[in-house]
């Protein structure tokens, strides 16, 4: 009898250990908001939120420093378009060719090699960016200049075609054979059938693709800190330097900024409107990811 | 009759066109990826010899070295896996075997799919303000394998997860029918026949975590070292020290970004040599993994 008391209480006891460490990830994410919105609160106090959101330039380390959040989102926003403008097409015809065209054996050797485009450090695709395509870029373009949003993008974007690709890949394959062959019945090519039923009848899964695709470019930081200079510039052409939210981050991490001053409390106010960017993204691609369960 | 057979022939060529267009964009980020590392190859390969990984940064080019670095790197992973593993396995064990489907267990599951969400630069400001400014780390090694061990934490929940769930229900209850409690069901048996399983998402994990630099950066770790933390054993009592876990530090990654950031293009060479070897490490690590998981999966059936 004494032995079975025993025996609950270790189990009691075991079970709450393993719930406390499940527990630990939302103390992360609260750690994160609540050290987010301490920090931009003293950056707030300091400066007025309409001039943060509306002001267009940029200069928090100047002697008379200026505090408008655009030009790093616009640049965040440019350099995630140009990636997005390589990686969803690329991504969604790579998909459809796995999922619909491919032989069997060519789709599983492939999908793990595709995989790796994702497991390369970041740091090296900056590397690429800034030494290998901005000069290759140059020769077609004199006046691009040395640090630009172009070849970053695109380099962000070769880097998520497999977030986009293996996604969308799974989505589509998980959309019954049987409507498939309705379309070939009735006459239809391959082709006709992947855009007219297949991609259709996959939508949300594919949507939820893209969002994370997005998702990781606004929040890919190395790549732009490295090759796509550190101006913060209100700009839409992706031949200019520019600076993302998250480049400034690491310039001002790389310099000496002493706790608790302004420009020290800039990154988190930085941060903070990047977390709720990719937030929001997350929580429109839950909603989608959530979705294609209740398809079939 | 001839306009049904145009139709056809038209459609057909719509149809085989796109199946070049398919392999192309498939090869395309391939072909791109092997020009790359082609060139990183090319550029960096004549810089690596045994004194560049014995020597430290340096002014002169040609004689920097990656040592303090590479150093940085094995200790910060030394940090992050002994955080990141006991705890992302305990989690996942839990929400796997234990948890009720109640609110709680939502919240815990919603929270993890987010998390692995959020961009890695944010875990770097969250270890900048927690562990540096209130738990008063330091800009340290512990400040730093501690922020790559939150980042990898959901990869490891769901790798444990995932691991578990391929176990099939009737282990569990031979394991209760012969009266076996819950804990000793799962120490014998769930675990046992999940580690395959969780030992390659622990390494995709680490593979990811070696690679990762913005996090490093905003907790302060330096870019130029010329001295190497303290020796973690000693000659003297009490022999083991954990005097290392506050020294200041860098990483490959790191250093990589420093070289490549820099005008001359010399330090572009090193930059090279500094990528082919992280390129080589998270290579081998994603090698290792499906290794192991190409085995357990010949050694168990069920």
């Amino acid at each position: 009898m004494k032995k079975k008391f025993a025996r609950t209480i270790k189990e009691g006891i075991i079970e709450t250990i393993l719930f406390l460490s499940a527990l630990s990830s939302v103390l992360i994410t609260i750690s994160i908001v609540v050290i987010l919105s301490y920090e931009s609160f003293g950056f707030f106090k300091e400066v007025s939120i309409i001039e943060f959101l509306t002001g267009t330039e940029w200069m928090p380390l100047f002697a008379e420093p200026k505090f408008g959040i655009l030009p790093l989102v616009a640049g965040t926003l440019l350099t995630t378009a140009v990636a997005l403008s390589v990686a969803l097409p690329l991504g969604l015809i790579a998909a459809i060719y796995l999922s619909e065209y491919a032989p069997h054996k060519l789709r599983e050797a492939i999908k793990p090699v595709l995989e790796l485009l994702a497991a390369v450090p970041t740091v090296v695709y900056g590397y690429f960016a800034l030494l290998f395509l901005t000069p290759l870029l140059q020769k077609f373009m004199p006046d691009l200049s040395g640090f630009n949003a172009l070849s970053p993008g695109i380099i962000m974007g070769i880097m998520i075609i497999p977030y986009v690709s293996s996604v969308s890949e799974d989505a589509m394959r998980a959309v019954p054979m049987y409507i498939r062959e309705g379309s070939y019945a009735m006459g239809a090519t391959k082709l006709q059938t992947s855009f007219k039923v297949v991609i259709p009848a996959a939508f949300s899964g594919i949507a939820a693709a893209f969002i994370m695709g997005i998702s990781r470019a606004v929040g890919e930081t190395m790549v732009v800190a490295i090759a796509a200079g550190m101006m913060p510039n209100f700009t839409v052409n992706p031949s200019e330097p520019v600076q993302t939210l998250t480049s400034y981050i690491v310039q001002v991490s790389l310099g000496d900024v002493p706790h608790g001053t302004i420009e020290y409390r800039t990154i988190f106010a930085a941060g903070m409107v990047l977390f709720l960017m990719t937030l929001i993204f997350n929580i429109i691609g839950f909603w989608f990811r959530k979705r294609i369960r209740e398809a079939y | 009759m001839t306009d049904i057979k145009k139709r056809i022939a038209i459609s057909k060529f719509w149809n085989n066109s796109f199946w070049v267009a398919g392999l192309l964009s498939t090869f395309a980020g391939l072909v791109l990826l092997f020009a790359l590392f082609t060139d990183l190859f090319l550029d960096g390969a004549p810089r690596i010899s045994y004194k560049f990984f014995t020597s430290f940064p340096s002014r002169f080019p040609e004689e920097a070295g990656i040592l303090s670095a590479w150093i940085g790197t094995t200790l910060v992973m030394l940090v992050t896996a002994m955080a990141a593993i006991p705890l992302g396995i305990a989690a996942g064990i839990y929400l796997e075997e234990y948890a009720r489907k109640n609110w709680i267990t939502n919240i815990i599951e919603i929270n993890i799919t987010n998390l692995a969400g959020v961009p890695s630069i944010i875990y770097g400001l969250l270890a900048l303000g927690l562990f540096v400014y209130f738990f008063e780390f330091g800009e340290s090694i512990l400040t730093g394998g501690l922020a790559l061990a939150l980042l990898i934490l959901p990869m490891v929940i769901m790798a444990t997860r995932e691991a578990i769930r391929a176990i099939p229900n009737s282990i569990r209850e031979a394991s209760f029918a012969l009266g076996a409690t819950k804990w000793q069901t799962i120490k014998d048996h769930i675990i046992p026949y999940s580690t395959g399983g969780i030992l390659t998402g622990i390494i995709i994990g680490l593979s990811r975590a070696i690679g990762e630099t913005a996090p490093i950066i905003t907790v302060g770790a330096l870019t130029f070292i010329a001295f190497l933390p303290t020796s973690p054993v000693s000659a003297e009592f009490p022999f083991v020290s954990f005097k290392w876990l506050f020294d200041p530090f860098t990483v490959m990654p790191i250093q990589m970004f420093n070289w490549v950031s820099r005008p001359q293009k010399e330090f572009h060479i090193n930059a090279a040599a500094a990528g082919i070897e992280l390129l080589a490490m998270t290579l081998l690590m994603i090698g290792i993994a499906i290794y192991i998981r190409y085995n357990f999966r010949k050694k168990i059936k069920w």
